[in-house]
């Protein structure tokens, strides 16, 4: 009986205090995380210097109307100006590259260090994501010192006529000239993004059966035809997590084109910051970021469903 | 087992630690280049031109970079604080309550900061703000709104980092507690906080170190006056290459590594104390 009275008395307050614990996240996500955005949407259909709630909808003979004015979208349109299209293309041009130049230098990094001696890992590990504690945009700035005429990097690669090869990939246009060049926002961000490739694949390499190539050698597989079908195929999941971490960021990036890259190398992130504050056109800036949301919820669908799926065989 | 991997071959053993070098070196090269620049003589900071210390001089009467660097602190401890307790919260609906409505929404809410991209989140709390602004007269542009926004994205990594932990612990110690009569709270408090300090202690760095390092939604959010340390470094940084920005990156590098050897250090060391702790009550009962 006391028990049970107990119990009566100690439910509420462990309800109250569940409630407060979901609510308290829950509304502040819902405040400062949802409604903004829907603030976004609603500027996307405004018309500029008259930004009201009625631009979404309008209450008319008791029902609920939406009224949308599409002309920002409109602009949007290449038949109008070329220059969103190209951003969008750019952005998702670069991101792609960045994204394989992460994989092409982060996956055999990555592999080598889940290979490499067991005692030795932490402390590689550690060095990889050291990196993460230093400001982000110093370490994009240092690039600038180390492209420039005259930098370490820079004479290296004039030196032994890279720069040449660069010319032919149309990665820069005049020979020696290396800064605010297609090629220095690759390396930028490719620099930056490379621990985000790194980790999960390594997450993922270092906890494969090796047995798996033993038994692949065993029925006569050399190394390399273990490493393609094996290993690989196995690794599915890291190169998926990674390339988003990788991609997903850099359509938006906005600190490294502006740093290192040039006039040719313009980017959506930039595009939103001009008509914001430059142009001063929210309306604008607004309509620009949704499209861009959209690009980017694309390619995040496939990554949760895939998720979702490899979760699924697991079980 | 000699031909367990492609990679027992000695040419293949060579290639892979130079691959990690090489690595290593294109990962550091940068930061090392900063700090070298830092004591040159020459204004061009791409080029030697002899030591100095001029740089460093120049820094101590740079009141912009100073009051940045003091703004930027006060925003971090401030945003890493309540990330870390909405995000422990957050983490904590995610782990312990399986059921409510909208968890999905919510979990997505919760996610969702992390693969946003800054302009977008920047973007859409300053129309926000400015939207607020117009109909209540507050808040102004500043300490207020850049705190906020470093709060959002903070608040995600922090919840992450929680939730990781609060996965691995064993429930049953929880369970344990609360058959002995410890009310919700003091299950927190007494067993659930003392295993997840350590979590707790990096989910605070990682957002001190972002928020001190952000320079996306700060940009949006700032207003006249309020210039965080990132802000000063970028419209520095964005005119040219600047010494004095090598100088404060220097000082950045070494204050960093010195707090994060000191965190871990600590880190180890509490986590020994509570080995030991443990294995003594279990000597005593025994």
């Amino acid at each position: 009986m006391e028990a049970s009275d107990k119990k009566a008395t100690w439910r509420p307050s462990w309800w109250r205090g569940r409630t407060a614990v979901i609510g308290v996240p829950y509304f502040w996500l819902l405040l400062f995380f949802l409604a903004p955005f829907l603030i976004v949407a609603n500027y996307s259909v405004s018309e500029m210097g008259a930004i009201r709630a009625e631009d979404i909808s309008s209450v008319s003979e008791g029902a609920i109307r939406l009224v949308m004015k599409y002309t920002n979208y409109q602009r949007l349109l290449p038949t109008q100006d070329t220059l969103y299209l190209y951003a969008y293309w750019a952005s998702i041009k670069y991101a792609f590259v960045t994204t394989f130049f992460c994989l092409l230098i982060g996956y055999p990094f990555a592999y080598f260090m889940a290979r490499a001696k067991q005692s030795l890992q932490p402390t590689l590990l550690m060095l990889v994501m050291l990196p993460f504690w230093t400001s982000f945009l110093l370490r994009v700035y240092a690039w600038k010192g180390l492209l420039d005429e005259g930098g370490w990097v820079a004479s290296l690669i004039t030196g032994t006529h890279f720069d040449k090869v660069l010319v032919l990939m149309g990665a820069i246009e005049v020979p020696g000239q290396l800064m605010h060049t297609t090629f220095s926002l690759i390396i930028g961000m490719t620099y930056t993004y490379l621990p985000f490739m790194i980790l999960p694949l390594y997450a993922n390499l270092s906890k494969m059966d090796l047995r798996l190539l033993e038994a692949a050698s065993d029925l006569g597989a050399t190394p390399w035809v273990a490493f393609w079908r094996v290993t690989v195929p196995l690794s599915k999941a890291g190169i998926v997590a990674g390339s988003m971490l990788v991609f997903i960021p850099c359509v938006g990036e906005y600190v490294t084109p502006d740093l290192l890259g040039g006039p040719s190398t313009l980017m959506i992130g930039r595009v939103i910051w001009d008509e914001n504050f430059n142009n001063n056109d929210p309306p604008m800036a607004a309509a620009v970021a949704v499209v861009l949301v959209l690009l980017i919820v694309v390619p995040l669908a496939y990554f949760n469903k895939y998720q979702a799926e490899a979760q699924e065989a697991r079980k | 087992m000699k031909n367990r991997a492609l990679f027992g071959t000695k040419f293949a053993k060579v290639f892979g630690r130079a691959w990690l070098v090489g690595g290593f070196l294109f990962l550091y090269l940068p930061m090392v280049a900063l700090m070298v620049f830092s004591f040159n003589h020459s204004r061009l900071a791409s080029r030697w031109g002899g030591f100095s210390l001029e740089w460093y001089r120049k820094l101590a009467d740079d009141t912009e970079i100073i009051n940045g660097l003091w703004l930027s602190l006060k925003i971090a401890v401030t945003s890493a604080t309540g990330s870390v307790i909405l995000g422990t919260m957050a983490a904590f609906t995610l782990v312990k309550y399986k059921r409510f409505r909208g968890r999905t929404f919510f979990s997505g809410m919760v996610n969702a900061p992390l693969v946003m991209p800054e302009v977008i989140q920047g973007l859409s709390l300053l129309l926000m703000m400015v939207a607020i602004q117009r109909v209540i007269g507050f808040p102004e542009r500043g300490f207020f709104t850049i705190w906020l926004g470093h709060l959002m994205i903070g608040m995600s990594y922090a919840a992450v980092v929680v939730q990781a932990r609060l996965q691995d612990l064993n429930p049953q110690l929880e369970e344990a507690a609360m058959d002995l009569g410890a009310r919700p709270w003091q299950v927190f408090t007494l067993v659930t906080f003392p295993m997840i300090t350590q979590s707790l202690i990096s989910a605070w760095l990682l957002t001190f170190s972002l928020s001190l390092d952000d320079v996306v939604s700060s940009a949006f959010l700032s207003g006249p006056g309020a210039t965080t340390m990132p802000l000063v470094i970028f419209s520095r940084a964005r005119l040219g290459l600047d010494p004095s920005v090598n100088a404060v990156a220097t000082v950045m590098i070494v204050v960093v590594a010195v707090c994060v050897a000191a965190a871990s250090i600590w880190v180890a060391r509490a986590e020994r104390r509570r080995a030991a702790e443990i294995s003594a009550a279990q000597r005593d009962d025994a």
